[in-house]
């Protein structure tokens, strides 16, 4: 654990945490107040945030940090796949596709826990 | 759903909080002050491992420089109404993917007057959700087997991907589509800068991408 003495312990680190966090938030302010909201640049910022994100995500689904790396890429993307045609036969509707591809999930590391799988 | 999917995953983060030494308290504020899933992994996660105070500084504000651009894009939205713009520093404080992306998508079709008060009841159910979440992953971690924890911490980007397949506009669709080929490749190249050039690189290439079919009518030209 990290020495968190000097900054008046673990509330101190936490203060220091949420500072340089809440940093971009308020530079977005700060910038979102001199530019054309309708503008070019503020559609470009619109992109630059979608792409970050959907970076993130697949990021996340394909080379995960922590205990979801402990899971088959193929169960991770299995469920995916389960959850995109639920997605397509109820008409895009966004919770049964996130429910199922979520259950596929669980059945599927359960299965693998108890060695079925 | 927006509560009960953040209840979800903080419960995730709120059992990680527990094993990396943090205390409860810290935990639910952290939801509360941080509120945003990557920074708070990075702060618990390297705060486990004793990273120096400024490496977990640095970390996690870099796990969270989406909020830069999400708050400039969406912000716009509440310029002209005089309320809601006094309290903007709060608004972006709240903010979420959730919240943003939900606020983005039905937005800008609500009387101006009105998103303000659909931001802040979105922001108030999210932040009720992640709170009690964290307290209770905090609480039951001990009492879930792996494969509970894990299909909670799936949950959350299944939820997103879900979310941002219901985008309308041509320049986010791309921008979602080249984001989500280049993010684990960039990633491979550099975890602490890849995410922010993954962005602006993709983002770049969608607006110029939808400015050049826009400029030529009848079909892709490209």
């Amino acid at each position: 654990m990290t020495d968190v003495s000097f900054i008046g312990g673990l509330w101190g680190l936490l203060i220091l945490v949420s500072l340089s966090t809440y940093i971009w938030r308020a530079s977005g302010v700060v910038i979102a107040a001199r530019i054309n909201p309708d503008g070019a640049l503020s559609q470009w910022f619109n992109c630059v945030a979608y792409g970050m994100l959907a970076g993130l995500i697949s990021r996340i689904m394909l080379m995960p940090i922590g205990i979801l790396a402990e899971t088959p890429l193929a169960d991770r993307l299995a469920a995916l796949a389960a959850g995109f045609v639920l997605f397509w036969v109820f008409k895009r509707h966004m919770l049964p596709a996130t429910l199922g591809a979520t259950a596929v999930f669980l059945a599927l590391t359960t299965l693998r826990s108890f060695g079925y799988l | 759903m927006p509560f009960f999917m953040v209840l979800a995953s903080m419960m995730g983060y709120g059992s990680l909080a527990r094993e990396s030494g943090l205390s409860l308290g810290v935990s639910v504020v952290s939801s509360a002050t941080v509120w945003g899933l990557p920074g708070q992994v990075a702060f618990a996660e390297l705060f486990a491992v004793g990273a120096p105070v400024l490496a977990i500084m640095l970390a996690s504000s870099m796990a969270n420089l989406r909020f830069l651009p999400m708050s400039m894009s969406m912000l716009p939205l509440f310029r002209t109404d005089q309320r809601a713009w006094r309290w903007r520093y709060i608004l972006v404080a709240l903010m979420s993917i959730n919240t943003w992306a939900l606020t983005l998508r039905h937005g800008p079709a609500m009387p101006q007057d009105q998103r303000f008060h659909y931001y802040m009841g979105l922001c108030i159910t999210c932040m009720t959700g992640g709170l009690i979440g964290t307290a209770l992953g905090y609480l039951l971690a001990v009492s879930f087997p792996f494969f509970v924890i894990v299909s909670l911490i799936y949950l959350n980007p299944v939820y997103f991907i879900f979310l941002f397949s219901g985008v309308r506009h041509r320049n986010c669709i791309l921008a979602l589509l080249i984001g989500a080929l280049l993010g684990p490749l960039f990633h491979l190249i550099s975890p602490d800068w890849g995410l922010p050039f993954c962005g602006i690189i993709a983002g770049s290439a969608a607006f110029w991408i939808d400015k050049r079919m826009k400029a030529s009518p009848g079909g892709p030209s490209l």
